[in-house]
């Protein structure tokens, strides 16, 4: 196995709020200055690991959550959050949280769903929602580093008003294509899948198992567990296929 | 001293005191966190084995299933920091397994189907404190959950109770397991916080 990602102590630092993105009306990227990120003490982080990131509010109340690295290794931090409407972390970040002010970050995090040029290929990227954020991670460093493994992103959203990264991903470099699947409402003339994934469309998408590939799942549990067995039915080596499972916590 | 985020504040109820621990969420879900595809093992072919004791033991599902069970209610803590309060379990309490062999190991490396493995020690097996448990909440254990049956061992980080598992490897010494070697915590205390290697 890769050796470990975390090499001593993990401590917290404070993170300053650069530049913040709206992704979607419910999602929103932020940009987060941290001294020595990227580098080779605080933060080289590796494609596809996460952060955790504490609040403190004036009362001395704390809360953590985990949080995937949407940047590239090499990249200034970013993560982007998606808000859950009952929670306590995400409606902040995304609704509250302005460039300047404060929170703490640790990591990076994570050894297991990450992927290095040495892992070999292709890459099958399917992602159901905001668990597009690390597979971005992976697309960017695979740009950075000018690795020339070919991808399919297989990426499901509910509407169209959904998709994360619409403008990077429409922009997608060669050797990588898109699929894209909309589940709930799609617009006119909409030419992609207009239904969840299953079984067909994975065997239309996903490489053939003679190719040798790699592939990395993220996103909710049912949408894992759908992809996931999908690509054992069709041959896929389980220990070839790396999830990442959002769990439904509303949170 | 942390900073303060400004504008921040709870919006969560506060837990009973002492019931939850530190960095800790109560959820009323129960979230799904594995590695890879869930696998799905016929009952016909899931053995339990200890193995590194004086002998072998293995327990075919009839045999694991005709020996005595305990039901349990028990509050769960995952590192994710989600924890779940007044889980009903049933299962098989480690005391009658391990019971069932000679040892003077100190450390298991539980394994799974999948490949999952995790690392604990046996004092933390026995004396009531841990199961492996086929039942949840009155009905069988679902596979995205770990079934047909999981290790449960509630006072660890729920990373510690290894879903789908199918035996134990009695070790002398304490060898990382799957999150383990990837940096986690080798003991998985949630009321010291012990969720990285160094916490």
């Amino acid at each position: 196995m890769a050796g470990t990602a975390v090499r001593g102590r993990l401590t917290w630092q404070t993170a300053t709020v650069g530049a913040v993105f709206d992704e979607t009306p419910r999602v929103r990227t932020l940009m987060l200055e941290l001294p020595g990120w990227p580098g080779p003490s605080a933060g080289q982080h590796r494609a596809g690991q996460h952060v955790d990131v504490r609040l403190t509010a004036d009362d001395g109340y704390q809360a953590e959550r985990a949080y995937s690295i949407a940047s590239a290794p090499g990249e200034p931090l970013a993560i982007t959050v998606e808000r859950l409407d009952d929670g306590e972390v995400s409606p902040y970040l995304t609704e509250e949280l302005r460039p300047g002010d404060v929170l703490e970050v640790r990591g990076p995090i994570g050894g297991y769903f990450v992927w290095e040029p040495g892992f070999g290929g292709p890459l099958l990227l399917a992602a159901g929602g905001s668990g597009v954020v690390p597979l971005r991670a992976i697309l960017r460093y695979r740009g950075l580093i000018g690795s020339s493994v070919p991808v399919r992103l297989l990426y499901s959203s509910r509407s169209w008003e959904d998709v994360i990264y619409r403008a990077e991903l429409d922009a997608a470099s060669d050797g990588v294509s898109v699929s894209r699947a909309l589940t709930r409402t799609q617009p006119p003339g909409w030419t992609g899948y207009a239904r969840r994934v299953d079984k067909e469309m994975l065997a239309e998408v996903a490489w053939p198992v003679a190719d040798g590939p790699l592939a990395y799942v993220c996103g909710p549990t049912s949408f894992v567990e759908s992809v996931a067995s999908g690509l054992v039915a069709l041959g896929y080596p389980a220990e070839r296929i790396k999830t990442e499972r959002f769990g439904a916590t509303g949170q | 001293m942390s900073p303060i985020s400004r504008g921040f504040r709870r919006r969560r109820l506060q837990a009973p005191a002492g019931r939850v621990p530190p960095g800790q969420y109560v959820t009323g879900d129960f979230p799904v966190l594995s590695a890879g595809p869930t696998p799905h093992t016929a009952l016909s072919s899931w053995t339990f084995s200890i193995d590194g004791g004086r002998e072998p033991k293995s327990w075919t599902w009839d045999e694991f299933r005709a020996l005595p069970t305990e039901t349990l209610t028990t509050d769960i803590h995952c590192v994710t920091r989600w924890s779940k309060l007044d889980t009903s379990w049933e299962g098989v309490s480690l005391d009658v397994l391990l019971g069932a062999v000679e040892y003077d190991a100190g450390y298991v490396l539980a394994f799974s189907d999948g490949g999952y493995t995790t690392n604990l020690p046996v004092a933390d097996l026995i004396g009531g404190r841990a199961w492996v448990a086929f039942g949840y909440g009155g009905g069988p254990l679902g596979a995205e959950h770990g079934g047909p049956a999981r290790l449960l061992v509630p006072h660890l980080y729920f990373w510690k109770s290894a879903k789908w598992v199918r035996g134990l490897r009695l070790r002398d010494t304490d060898e990382p397991g799957f999150w383990e070697n990837y940096g986690y915590h080798m003991y998985g205390d949630p009321w010291r916080e012990q969720r990285y290697a160094g916490d």
